[in-house]
């Protein structure tokens, strides 16, 4: 494939078909345990959604929300403490031992801090080929043709497969950790914040290198990010998280143009753009405070305490449910799209 | 820099704004050092050059002419004492203020800077107060001497959008309110257009363009401002483009690159970039840039350019 021409077609659209399906994912975590049972962190708290076949879903919120954690429950690198999530139809839940392995080779994840995420004593080609020993596909020769082949396909060269991490690049060794992910062609990638620990003028060499993939490869994105703008620019679908709960999920256009969460509206007004003559007239949303803390989160919805349309009682004692209010835009509020 | 102004200065890590920034404190860190150069101060009239104060005199310049914020709260608060302490610690190490007067001035400091319940909030440790809250101590403190510029690096990069929308709103307001003039240092242009009247682009430990922030982000002169600008998604984006990468990488600046030191990653250069650097040169009213060719020169459609390198090749 060439990486190198400009393209401006979008991805195919995607199909309705849904390749993963979260059903109620729950992940608590405990805190202070004692025999008679401490607190717990509410990460994730009741989420279901789909991701469609090769889309890009972008999954959005501010650091606490519980955003990385469900991609870590959706990978299954953590178990759900209770919920369900289907892969092609199979509950990856209850998967165990072999067959829970043979699904693995289908999703791969990315991970933010391209330091911590390669181990530095394994040199690149250890790294890329290692999922491929790990499931013994091919022999050596094949193996050492596959490192070359993907590693080229991510913009690395492949002369350098006898290299150690350090002696790349943030950008490069994030390229690295895109081809590990992909060298046992998968075809879900939970992408967590790929592109966050980069250099401003690495950022967009990752991004493309992102869509050209999912072009060439049909992948399917869980692409968790706090940057809004990226995600606009990436997905077809995007869902926003609020302390471990979705609050909106809708088509990306969709949300942009016509938020109906309060916080959906208030997080994308409190993101400048750069362009000085626009933000001369915008004013952001201010909201008040900061996120609550996940051990106990507020009654009813989560987001009143913050909420600049809240009405009382009801937004205290009765949580919204996430529900559709024009067509597929689902949001989770008592007064959708009046702020 | 006039009184009162605003100015950005934006460039990736590496780049050398916050060495610029620590320099005008005199706090770049050892073994570096001032080699040359001046950084005048103009205070009630009288002139002073900053690298040549005594260590006496610059101990009184930091924090009650010049005061500076940090990115990282946490690190730049000292954890075992009382927020409101180190306030109040910040006024009396210099001799604006008496005792009583530092002491009265804390709690009405912490609400101007926007943290609630400022009584109570004056006796907690940092460790209880949030990263926007932190923050907003930091200003407090910063502003505590009534300095006439505030350096900000990085001031929002550790904080939620959200939060990061409260602190520029702040500084908005003391810029407004008190006339303190106010560097901000960061990578992100948004956040400059959003709160800057002047922006300096720095490049490889040079200033590669500056201006008025309008006429930079509408005509930016230099290859690499243009290029950063073009690489940026944009929530306003009306239709999806792809985004242009800059090939390559910053160069190492203990081996840098001669003539321009952006010639290895611009498609626009000419051979000229390779061997001579090119001098920081007027291109409009108040904007100057460092480079031989200009961007109204290489968008024309005949000027002929180097061959342009496409796309995110690093290999």
């Amino acid at each position: 494939m060439t990486l190198d021409q400009p393209k401006v077609e979008t991805a195919p659209a995607a199909s309705e078909a849904e390749l993963v399906r979260v059903e109620d994912v729950f992940k608590h975590f405990p805190i202070g345990a004692s025999i008679f049972g401490g607190q717990v962190v509410k990460a994730v708290d009741g989420v279901s959604f789909g991701v469609r076949e090769g889309e890009m879903l972008g999954l959005v919120g501010e650091s606490g929300c519980g955003k990385s954690t469900l991609g870590r429950v959706i990978a299954q690198l953590q178990p759900a403490t209770a919920g369900h999530v289907y892969f092609n139809g199979t509950d990856l839940v209850t998967l165990k031992g072999e067959k829970l392995r043979r699904v693995r080779r289908d999703i791969q994840m990315i991970f933010q801090d391209p330091y911590a995420s390669l181990n530095p004593r394994m040199t690149v080609g250890e790294i890329v080929g290692e999922p491929l020993a790990n499931f013994r596909v091919g022999r050596r020769k094949q193996r050492e043709e596959r490192v070359n082949e993907v590693m080229r396909v991510c913009g690395l060269n492949p002369n350098f497969v006898n290299r150690y991490p350090h002696e790349f690049s943030g950008g490069q060794r994030q390229r690295i950790g895109i081809a590990r992910a992909l060298v046992l062609n998968p075809t879900f990638i939970v992408a967590d914040e790929p592109i966050s620990a980069l250099d401003v003028s690495i950022q967009a060499q990752i991004v493309n290198l992102l869509q050209d993939l999912q072009d060439e490869f049909q992948l399917t994105y869980l692409f968790i990010a706090h940057d809004l703008s990226v995600v606009r620019h990436l997905s077809d679908r995007v869902a926003v998280m609020y302390l471990g709960k979705i609050v909106e999920i809708a088509d990306s256009e969709a949300i942009y143009a016509n938020p109906l969460h309060p916080y959906t509206k208030a997080l994308l007004s409190s993101i400048p753009v750069p362009d000085p003559d626009l933000e001369s007239k915008r004013r952001p949303i201010l909201l008040e405070g900061e996120i609550p803390s996940p051990v106990s989160p507020p009654s009813g919805c989560p987001f009143h305490t913050r909420c600049p349309i809240a009405q009382f009682p009801i937004c205290s004692e009765q949580e919204p449910p996430l529900e559709s209010k024009d067509g597929g835009h689902l949001a989770a509020c008592h007064f959708a799209g009046q702020l | 820099m006039d009184r009162g102004e605003t100015v950005g200065i934006v460039g990736e890590s590496g780049s050398g704004k916050s060495v610029t920034a620590l320099s005008i404190l005199r706090l770049v860190p050892e073994p570096g050092r001032i080699v040359s150069g001046r950084i005048l101060f103009n205070e009630d009239g009288r002139q002073k050059d900053v690298v040549q104060l005594s260590d006496e005199e610059i101990r009184e310049f930091r924090g009650s002419d010049v005061a500076m914020i940090f990115q990282d709260p946490m690190t730049s608060l000292n954890p075992v004492l009382r927020v409101g302490f180190q306030v109040r610690e910040a006024m009396t190490a210099h001799r604006h203020f008496s005792h009583r007067e530092a002491h009265e001035r804390v709690v009405p400091l912490l609400k101007k800077v926007g943290i609630p319940a400022a009584e109570q909030r004056a006796s907690s440790y940092p460790h209880q107060f949030s990263g926007g809250m932190r923050q907003r101590a930091m200003v407090a403190m910063g502003l505590s001497n009534e300095p006439s510029l505030l350096i900000a690096d990085e001031p929002t990069t550790a904080l939620d959008v959200t939060v990061q929308a409260q602190i520029l709103e702040l500084l908005r307001g003391l810029n407004r309110e008190l006339g303190t003039a106010i560097i901000l240092i960061t990578h992100n242009l948004a956040v400059v257009a959003s709160l800057c009247t002047r922006v300096i682009v720095m490049y490889a430990g040079r200033i590669v363009e500056h201006g008025p922030t309008r006429q930079i982000f509408k005509s930016p002169q230099h290859p690499y401002t243009w290029s950063l600008l073009r690489s940026l998604p944009r929530l306003d984006e009306t239709e999806r483009h792809r985004l242009l990468a800059i090939a390559g990488l910053p160069p190492d600046l203990t081996n840098p690159p001669p003539g321009c030191k952006f010639h290895p990653r611009c498609r626009f250069r000419i051979d000229r970039c390779i061997e001579e650097e090119p001098p920081l040169e007027e291109v409009a009213p108040g904007q100057e840039a460092r480079c031989w060719v200009l961007m109204r020169n290489a968008l024309k459609p005949k000027e002929p350019t180097a061959p342009i390198q496409q796309g995110d090749g690093t290999a």
